[in-house]
């Protein structure tokens, strides 16, 4: 399995919608195009909502995953400005 | 700039569109707005101004606040009769949002002191009550190449352009001299429904928006009439003029006048 290379990484634990995608946002801003981003978060409703967000503004989402009972890894590429 | 906690929170429905986003709002929170009057329109222009955090925000009125006035003009209240307009709206939008930077300015405004207000200003919003002023603006916005955003209201019905020197129409272009003075009823004489008003100064903040985000078309080239009787709004094209006596090709103002020396006041 091909390594995804992390330019970033971002805790959103204990945050909540819209606050989870806001900060997400925020940082893909900050980011060059084609870096990836690592979000970990602990909201299920934002697990489901961030990928979909961050689709609906250019952005690939290369990777959802449910790491334990409580945590969620999402990673995201920047493929837009 | 980085956003404190408190802007996430109260900028969040912004950043979270595509067209803001945060450099959206930093764009905002940079931009320097300057809105004549503080009646109808002026309160609700600048009260979404503020709610979405205008860096700076001018307010130039030289009235104070009466009864007759609080049944459109939402910036204000009854504890406030008396009370300068713009002390009254700054006190309002003070409290509504911190962190912009609200100027009062009480005066009249005349050829001599116009260009001196709007020099610091990108964007300037017309919600004045009367020709002379309307046309004030016009022409200092068009000398000073301002992007303007005019607003009017009367009864049932109210007019937004956005006027962008240099690139389409001006007021002047639509209505090249002032009607004569007392042809034309006065929102005193006629009466207007009060949340016109909020209507066309909705509009009107959202061109200022546009302008801000560089997002969008706004009402250049255009004149947009709301029918509030007949729940329509109609898209008049206004074609910039070349013979227009401010913006033209060839003006022969090319400084400002005295505007209403034998125009009574409205």
């Amino acid at each position: 399995m091909e390594d995804i290379k992390v330019d970033k990484k971002l805790n959103i634990k204990g945050l909540h919608c819209p606050y989870t995608f806001v900060k997400s946002k925020l940082a893909v801003e900050d980011m060059e195009i084609g870096e990836v981003i690592e979000i970990l978060l602990d909201s299920e409703e934002a697990s489901r909502n961030i990928p979909k967000s961050m689709e609906d503004h250019g952005q690939r989402v290369l990777k959802v995953e449910k790491m334990n009972d409580t945590d969620w890894i999402i990673q995201v590429r920047k493929d837009k400005e | 700039m980085e956003f404190t906690e408190d802007q996430l929170q109260r900028y969040s429905r912004h950043i979270i569109l595509p067209e803001v986003g945060g450099k959206g709002q930093k764009k905002i929170l940079r931009a320097k707005v300057l809105i004549i009057g503080a009646g109808g329109l002026g309160c609700p222009v600048g009260y979404y101004l503020t709610a979405a955090g205008v860096g700076t925000l001018g307010i130039i009125d030289n009235d104070t606040v009466e009864l007759s006035n609080l049944q459109r003009q939402i910036a204000h209240n009854t504890q406030r009769i008396g009370v300068p307009k713009v002390e009254s709206a700054k006190a309002t939008f003070e409290a509504l949002n911190p962190d912009v930077k609200v100027i009062g300015i009480r005066e009249r405004m005349t050829k001599d002191n116009i260009m001196d207000f709007m020099r610091d200003y990108d964007i300037v919003v017309d919600g004045s009550d009367n020709f002379p002023t309307r046309y004030l603006v016009n022409d200092a916005c068009v000398l000073l190449k301002k992007p303007l955003v005019s607003g009017a209201i009367l009864k049932f019905e109210g007019q937004v352009t956005t006027i962008m020197p240099g690139e389409g129409h001006c007021y002047r272009c639509l209505f090249e001299e002032m009607p004569p003075a007392g042809l034309v009823p006065s929102c005193q004489e006629a009466g207007v429904i009060g949340a016109i008003p909020g209507v066309v100064g909705s509009l009107q903040a959202i061109e200022v928006f546009k302008l801000i985000l560089g997002k969008g078309d706004v009402l250049k080239n255009t004149l947009l009439i709301y029918d509030a009787l007949k729940t329509t709004f109609r898209r008049v094209r206004v074609p910039k003029n070349p013979d227009c006596p401010v913006c033209g090709e060839h003006p022969t103002i090319t400084e400002l006048q005295d505007y209403d020396a034998d125009y009574c006041r409205i």
